[in-house]
């Protein structure tokens, strides 16, 4: 009979970590790279989920001193109330700094227009990318992860963007051991994703394991939506619903925060993390398939944003 | 697999939280079925879903393709879609009830050798697949040698296609018998042969009723329960200094921490260490495990290490505990596989990054290049171009305490960075090339093959 080495009863040494523990010392070894190699980061920080953890593992790396950085938020103009509450809320309660790019300045001052279809979150782009120049940060974090979308699946941990923003794929620089190279001329700048190998049920994992308090959007609630392209929309002064869109009451939750005008909620009675966690795990959609219209729109979407410059 | 109406049993949240995690990456021809691997065992382990596959069935309908193109899936780039061929490091994720998942999907052709190299740096695990039809090729000769430069610690051959040879026990055994042979000549330390069909599922998740002369694990419970650390009572502890932590505010006025991720073995409250290049000697006040005092803390763990006096320690020192302090050198040699595209060159002034330090670097000389095909070793190239290997010769600017790569992956790993534009140039791994080769086992010992 051919057979091959019989399996240990012992899988994993004692000094093996949990897949949380490894996940989360990862995230901080990036946050301190960049830290030691960087003059002037910034945490893109939405009041999602994601930077929500992000700004954790940058509390945990720097403790007990203060994070050596500040945040950016790019504010659409539509998003939740409720998110921006939590916002100001984390900035105030850790003294950070917090720098806001506003879509909806760009709007008013006739430097970007408005979508016919009213999603803005295309519009993020270009505040983003111009802060980004003006305050001349060099190290811009991002709570994207690999899993969230194929051409995300290509990032790297490091990402160069050139003095443009520009993401370009096929000219990344290979990423060995844990050697991140963050060399950069004068107005480039290195998106940074410290959850790159993070899954959304790692992130749900880790905030039950962290008692780490969110946003209460997250866990199910009644709230007036309305159907649009197959998504529940909240009903607000941003655009909805139009004539022929009708209102009603539902029990629902969000998978992902972004901006109202292309975040649905998904139909949900979660109201605890547990909850939540369980039906994450047996959900047969993607959270950007469940809920992120802007997706949607081609095949190659995000890596277009991204070649632009979104995060 | 295209099938979507049989979800898996969900995971409970206990049994989601208690596992550990895998990096392995997977290398393999154009045509061996790679894709097809890894499209079951990120269907059958449900992380493709179903707007996901849905999403494949739109785009291949709108190539004017009849059936789903799951290449679609993994094909995350415009210009990969568009040639239909993977291009580059993808990184994918998957969970059953016992563990956690992390997929160096890389590309198998012989041009991207670089991109095999990038995965395996930090796997604990390679998959090699062969062709059942084909046996082991030049390719699978060129993957195990990168597997046993990269030092992975296990290696999976994954013979592929065997419904294609209607499941006989002697292609397979014929086909392992050569790699084994082959690989551990190069020092692959455990190499696990396993029979599979990835179209028809054979020993993928699922034990086969055809081969039931193989009485190994399925490839998914091999995966699941292989070990991911090494003992490290042989490893030497070594700290890289990330970033001093100095609060200077009035509850913490006199708090001097240093952070880093511990790259290889164990560090405990008391004992005496070497900070390098320096020299200067201390003793360990404290560990602080990311909020949690703690007395020991190990390998991959993300640490602030205090210490009994107050020495001068920045950013790129390594700590090391006393009795087990590496030489430091300026001088380096190593085995490197060269990652950009323009050439590395004797004489190429570089920046030569070793954890935490980065520091000028001169290319001293190129010795030999190796030919991957038959492992023979071309003198004196003169160059290296992207997706060489090759021994190389390296002075630094400053003294540097390097350990050989075979003792240690993390301390013994290094990059060449251009200074002019920031271009990774190339991988290096100090000293010799490939392992030696475990010694014959007696019979009574081996736990290994039996013919």
């Amino acid at each position: 009979m051919t057979t091959v080495a019989t399996l240990s009863e012992e899988t994993d040494s004692p000094y093996a970590l949990s897949h949380l523990d490894a996940l989360e010392s990862e995230g901080v070894h990036i946050f301190r790279e960049v830290a030691g190699e960087f003059e002037r980061p910034v945490i893109l920080f939405s009041g999602g989920k994601d930077s929500i953890v992000m700004l954790h593992l940058a509390l945990k790396a720097f403790a007990p001193a203060a994070i050596p950085f500040s945040l950016l938020h790019v504010d659409t103009g539509h998003n939740f109330p409720e998110v921006i509450a939590y916002r100001d809320r984390v900035v105030a309660e850790h003294g950070l700094r917090l720098h806001v790019a506003s879509v909806q300045e760009y709007i008013d001052a006739g430097k970007l227009r408005e979508r016919p279809d009213g999603t803005r979150n295309p519009l993020q782009t270009v505040p983003l990318t111009e802060k980004i120049q003006s305050e001349r940060f060099d190290a811009v974090f991002g709570g994207g992860r690999r899993d969230e979308e194929k051409a995300r699946a290509k990032e790297r941990v490091f990402s160069l963007r050139d003095e443009f923003s520009q993401w370009d794929p096929r000219r990344q620089r290979p990423e060995l051991w844990n050697l991140y190279n963050g060399r950069h001329a004068p107005g480039e700048h290195v998106r940074v994703f410290p959850l790159s190998n993070w899954t959304e049920l790692d992130v749900w994992q880790y905030i039950a394991r962290e008692k780490i308090e969110l946003p209460q959007i997250y866990f199910a609630h009644e709230r007036e939506v309305f159907q649009r392209s197959g998504m529940w929309l909240t009903a607000g002064e941003w655009g909805g619903p139009k004539d022929d869109e009708t209102v009603e009451k539902r029990l629902v939750r969000y998978r992902t925060v972004g901006d109202m005008s292309c975040t649905g909620a998904v139909d949900s009675d979660a109201t605890t993390l547990d909850a939540v966690i369980a039906e994450i795990a047996a959900s047969r959609l993607t959270e950007r398939g469940a809920t992120r219209a802007d997706d949607k729109l081609s095949e190659a979407a995000m890596e277009d944003r991204k070649r632009e410059g979104y995060f | 697999m295209t099938s979507t109406t049989d979800p898996t049993e969900p995971l409970s949240v206990e049994q989601l939280s208690a596992t550990t995690l895998l990096r392995f990456a997977t290398a393999g021809s154009v045509d061996d079925g790679k894709s097809t691997l890894v499209g079951r065992l990120l269907h059958d382990s449900k992380s493709v879903l179903t707007d996901q596959l849905e999403a494949v069935a739109h785009a291949s309908r709108n190539r004017g393709q009849d059936a789903p193109d799951l290449a679609l899936l993994t094909d995350g780039l415009r210009a990969e879609r568009e040639q239909g061929i993977t291009i580059d490091v993808a990184y994918r994720y998957f969970a059953t009830a016992r563990r956690r998942f992390i997929l160096a999907d890389t590309p198998g052709h012989v041009q991207y050798t670089r991109n095999m190299v990038t995965g395996a740096s930090t796997a604990e695990l390679t998959v090699i697949l062969v062709d059942a039809r084909n046996g082991v090729v030049e390719q699978t000769r060129r993957h195990a040698a990168i597997a046993a430069l990269l030092r992975v610690p296990h290696v999976v051959l994954a013979v592929n296609k065997m419904d294609l040879v209607d499941y006989q026990e002697t292609v397979f055994a014929a086909i392992a018998e050569e790699f084994t042979a082959y690989a551990s000549e190069l020092g692959v330390p455990e190499i696990t042969a396993i029979p599979i069909s990835a179209l028809a599922g054979d020993n993928v998740v699922d034990p086969s009723a055809n081969m039931d002369w193989y009485g190994g694990p399925t490839f998914l419970e091999h995966l699941e329960t292989v070990p991911v650390t090494h003992d490290l009572a042989t490893c030497h502890a070594r700290l890289p200094v990330q970033y001093v932590i100095r609060p200077q505010t009035a509850e913490h006025p006199d708090y001097r921490g240093y952070a880093g991720q511990i790259a290889a073995g164990a560090f405990r409250v008391g004992e005496e260490v070497t900070v390098l290049p320096s020299g200067r000697t201390s003793k360990i006040s404290a560990i602080d495990l990311l909020g949690r005092p703690v007395d020991v803390a190990w390998t991959t763990q993300s640490v602030t290490v205090l210490l009994e006096d107050d020495i001068d320690i920045s950013r790129g020192d390594l700590i090391v505990p006393s009795k087990d302090a590496p030489a430091t050198t300026q001088d380096i040699e190593a085995t490197v596989c060269h990652v950009a595209d323009a050439a590395l060159t004797i004489g190429h002034r570089v920046l030569l990054k070793h954890g935490t330090r980065t520091v000028k670097a001169i290319v001293k000389d190129i010795p030999s290049r190796l030919t991957l095909d038959d492992l023979s070793l071309h003198p004196h190239p003169g160059h290296l171009v992207a997706n060489d290997i090759g021994r190389v010769k390296i002075r630094t600017a400053e003294p540097l305490p390097v350990d050989a790569y075979a003792d240690s992956r993390r301390t013994g790993s290094f990059i060449l960075i251009d200074p002019a534009d920031g271009t990774t140039l190339t991988a290096g791994m100090v000293g010799e090339s490939f392992a030696s080769p475990e010694p014959v086992k007696t019979a009574a010992d081996d736990d290994g093959w039996d013919f």
